[in-house]
């Protein structure tokens, strides 16, 4: 079992971002490690892009992941994965939710959105795990499932027991959303392999 | 929640603070909303047997924990770093006072701007107004070290300044969790000769606060929050706050010395610590203030030498700072569209900013809000912001200056809460001193940036309960303003109408733009219907996407495509909604002159 980790997660202000970093951190606390986790609120949130690192280890100094340390990065939008790419060393994993969010230089007509900017990744022999998160939502009937789907799928990629995770899904999600997030996990963490 | 267990919790600095605050047994807060300050007071205010309020400007809210103080009680006031500069009048002499309960000042600075105008280095401040000031490094300590802050506020009968920055406010850690110690009863007792600051006691108190900084110096030898851990090899750091992190992280073994208090500075335990390494580094982040310190205590050191000054710092800078060889191969950063923050889709200010848009000779004087991201293309409405409630008065010394070649050009931008933190003197001025400019009050019903705080004109406090909300144009009268008007931002037509009456108008006048925050829970629980496109009427005119909602995209197309979809040859693309994402405003709608958005009626 790793004794030490960075996990990255990004993407865009709204996108639920801090629930999944939430959750992630509880089950590696769970595991008995050390855990620190970093976000930024006000201004960042409204509509931009958004970041939260979580360290964890025997003992977690610094809040912050090193460029170049993320092991993991968890990206909720492709631009957002890409965007982080100096985070990553050879031998990261990218979980990166397939949804185009246009920024708004985009959204104007005054920029275009990159072709096959994945393959930025690719092409340096990071491993990518594409993921339609949105599909996941709908198919198990909430929309506001996309964060908790992304967090199955990335639950691969960590030594902990999947039933953590929704054990920590069962006491921080309220009772009406648990059984629906309980399933987007299940069904984020399938897609992976299937 | 989760792991929180019988003797640990899952916390924030922010969340850690509240509950240190708690154990402490300071029983009052308050404080004004700001980055990354926030989430302190609405924490603390959900234990037992405390009082915590939201003021409408942080003087106001360092004074009431003043008084709070001189009664006797254990108090606390929050604010963001720039908030310290408003604050920095009653700071300066409640130094000389002294407390009667203990008082803590707690500044979160934000290096990196990440929601701020300026990094300013409010260590500084404990330098300026002689006070001890604490530096926790994360959560854990954070909680432990408002305890130290309260008994140091009274050993030392002084205001004890408390330093956070975002990575400890909104950095998550463990913490262990404590019980709360004694709680002092309040009760009237006069000591005018040391709380009356008119010169002839304001001296003897001046030479009170030298004895107390040098009790404090003395003490910081042997705070145990000052501590030297040994280590391997000839170079030695002094850290403090979050920079020892980095410091651990990119140097596991070397000696460090860790500052828990970074003002007065233990000057022995320095001088001890120098002469024990070869070369010693100062790592801190934004100012060199520990660094000039030493310095002037006559010792070499490396530190804004080798240490940016400017912009947050992690174990990787600090690692290459200081080992340049050490830097590791790293990917390059790709060249990207940039995700800027933008104001939400059925935000009530983008139809007030969209009027202002097109009124080009106008010069729109902004101030300290979401309404800030009205300067962002394609908008790009506003001109100057510099600080809370500057807008207005700055507007009327532009009047001032330009005369005549000003009229019907100045306009001054700021949101309810603003306008109560510092706008209103701002406002009896331009009237007091009769400049034309026009003030426009955005009046959404909430502090909005900060997420979502009471304040005064919302007519709730802090925990909720109805409180008395005052009435802006009453107020406005009140202060001699002879044109006061109310108009609601998505009538677009309206509000250009407005707006051009009233900036032309050679009277000082105030609009209020009033609609409440779409993202309040009320908004949206009463979810309007949204917008759609009809595609077959979209003309490619782009009225609707020069508002910049993010509902709203631009499809460019090829001649070949326009055709295709039936659309005149010379079209280069298409407008559509993101259903999901519309809040149902209808202000792209009053643009478009088409007939290419419609209403969903509710089914």
């Amino acid at each position: 079992m790793k004794q030490s980790g960075n996990i990255l997660f990004s993407g865009v202000g709204g996108q639920g971002i801090l629930l999944a970093s939430e959750l992630t951190a509880h089950a590696q606390l769970a595991g008995g490690y050390d855990v620190k986790k970093s976000e930024v609120h006000g201004m960042a949130q409204r509509g931009g892009s958004v970041e939260a690192h979580l360290r964890y280890g025997e003992r977690v100094y610094s809040p912050l992941i090193d460029p170049g340390s993320a092991d993991i990065l968890v990206a909720f939008e492709i631009l957002e994965a890409v965007r982080y790419l100096p985070y990553l060393h050879k031998d990261s994993a990218v979980v990166v939710n397939t949804q185009k969010i246009l920024p708004p230089a985009v959204a104007l007509g005054k920029a275009t959105y990159p072709e096959d900017i994945l393959s930025e990744l690719t092409s340096r022999k990071i491993n990518v795990v594409p993921l339609d998160a949105f599909a996941i939502a709908e198919e198990v009937g909430e929309l506001r499932t996309v964060n908790v789907a992304m967090v199955g799928a990335m639950s691969n990629f960590l030594a902990v027991d999947p039933q953590v995770f929704l054990d920590v899904i069962d006491r921080a999600v309220k009772k009406p959303f648990r059984e629906v997030n309980k399933q987007a996990f299940e069904a984020g963490r399938a897609a992976v392999y299937a | 929640m989760v792991f929180d267990n019988e003797t640990k919790l899952w916390l924030s600095g922010n969340e850690a603070i509240a509950l240190g605050a708690w154990e402490a047994g300071i029983t009052l807060a308050s404080g004004y909303p700001g980055t990354p300050s926030t989430e302190i007071m609405g924490h603390f205010g959900q234990y037992d047997g405390v009082y915590a309020e939201w003021a409408p400007n942080e003087k106001v809210g360092l004074e009431v924990a003043i008084g709070a103080s001189f009664a006797g009680s254990r108090a606390l006031a929050t604010m963001k770093h720039v908030g310290l500069n408003v604050a920095a009048d009653p700071l300066f002499t409640a130094a000389y006072t002294g407390v009667r309960g203990g008082l803590v000042v707690l500044t979160a600075d934000d290096p990196e701007m990440h929601s701020s105008q300026n990094e300013q280095d409010n260590r500084n401040y404990a330098f300026a107004a002689k006070l001890p000031m604490l530096e926790p490094s994360d959560p854990a300590e954070a909680k432990e070290m408002i305890g130290r802050a309260i008994s140091l506020s009274e050993e030392l009968d002084t205001p004890v300044m408390f330093r956070i920055t975002t990575r400890i406010a909104h950095v998550k850690g463990v913490v262990e969790k404590g019980s709360r110690g004694e709680v002092p009863t309040p009760g009237i007792e006069r000591m005018p000769a040391k709380l009356v600051m008119l010169p002839g006691n304001a001296r003897v108190r001046r030479r009170a606060v030298e004895k107390r900084m040098a009790a404090a110096a003395e003490l910081a030898e042997t705070l145990p929050e000052n501590r030297i851990e040994a280590g391997r090899g000839s170079r030695g750091f002094i850290a403090a706050g979050t920079s020892y992190n980095y410091v651990k992280e990119a140097f596991p073994e070397a000696p460090v010395l860790k500052l828990g208090m970074v003002w007065p500075l233990p000057e022995k335990m320095i001088r001890s610590f120098a002469e024990s390494v070869e070369e010693l580094v100062i790592v801190e982040e934004l100012d060199p203030f520990l660094e000039l310190h030493i310095r002037a205590m006559g010792i070499d050191c490396h530190g804004e030498d080798i240490i940016p000054n400017q912009g947050e710092l992690n174990s990787h800078i600090v690692k290459t700072a200081v080992e340049p060889d050490s830097a590791p191969e790293l990917f390059e950063p790709l060249e990207l569209p940039m995700r800027p923050p933008n104001m939400c889709a059925g935000c009530p200010h983008r139809g007030l900013f969209y009027g202002l848009s097109k009124m080009k000779d106008v010069f729109v004087s902004g101030d300290i809000g979401c309404y800030t991201l009205g300067f962002l293309p394609p908008l790009s409405a506003m001109d100057a912001c510099v600080c809370m409630g500057a807008s207005i008065s700055m507007a009327h010394g532009m009047s001032k200056a330009l005369g005549k070649e000003g009229e019907g050009k100045l306009v001054a931008v700021l949101g309810d809460s603003t306008f109560m933190h510092s706008g209103m003197t701002g406002l009896l001025n331009t009237v007091y001193n009769k400049s034309s400019a026009t003030t426009i009050i955005l009046d959404n019903r909430i502090t909005a940036m900060t997420g979502h705080q009471q304040n005064p004109a919302s007519g709730k406090t802090i925990s909720g309960e109805p409180a008395s909300a005052i009435d802006f144009e009453q107020l406005c009268t009140a202060l001699g303003v002879p044109r006061v008007v109310v108009i609601n931002p998505h009538d677009i037509d309206e509000t250009r109408r407005v707006l051009k009456e009233e900036i032309n108008s050679p009277d000082p006048s105030v609009i209020i733009s009033r609609a409440p925050c779409i993202l309040l829970p009320e908004e949206v629980r009463r979810k309007k219907p949204t917008y759609y496109t009809n595609l077959d009427n979209c003309t490619g005119c782009t009225a609707c996407v020069q508002m910049g909602c993010p509902a709203v995209s631009w499809h460019p197309i090829t001649p070949e495509e326009a055709v295709e979809r039936g659309y005149r040859e010379k079209q280069r693309g298409y407008a559509e909604i993101t259903e999901v994402q519309c809040n149902g405003c209808g202000q792209c709608a009053a643009v478009c002159k088409f007939d290419a958005i419609t209403r969903r009626e509710e089914q």
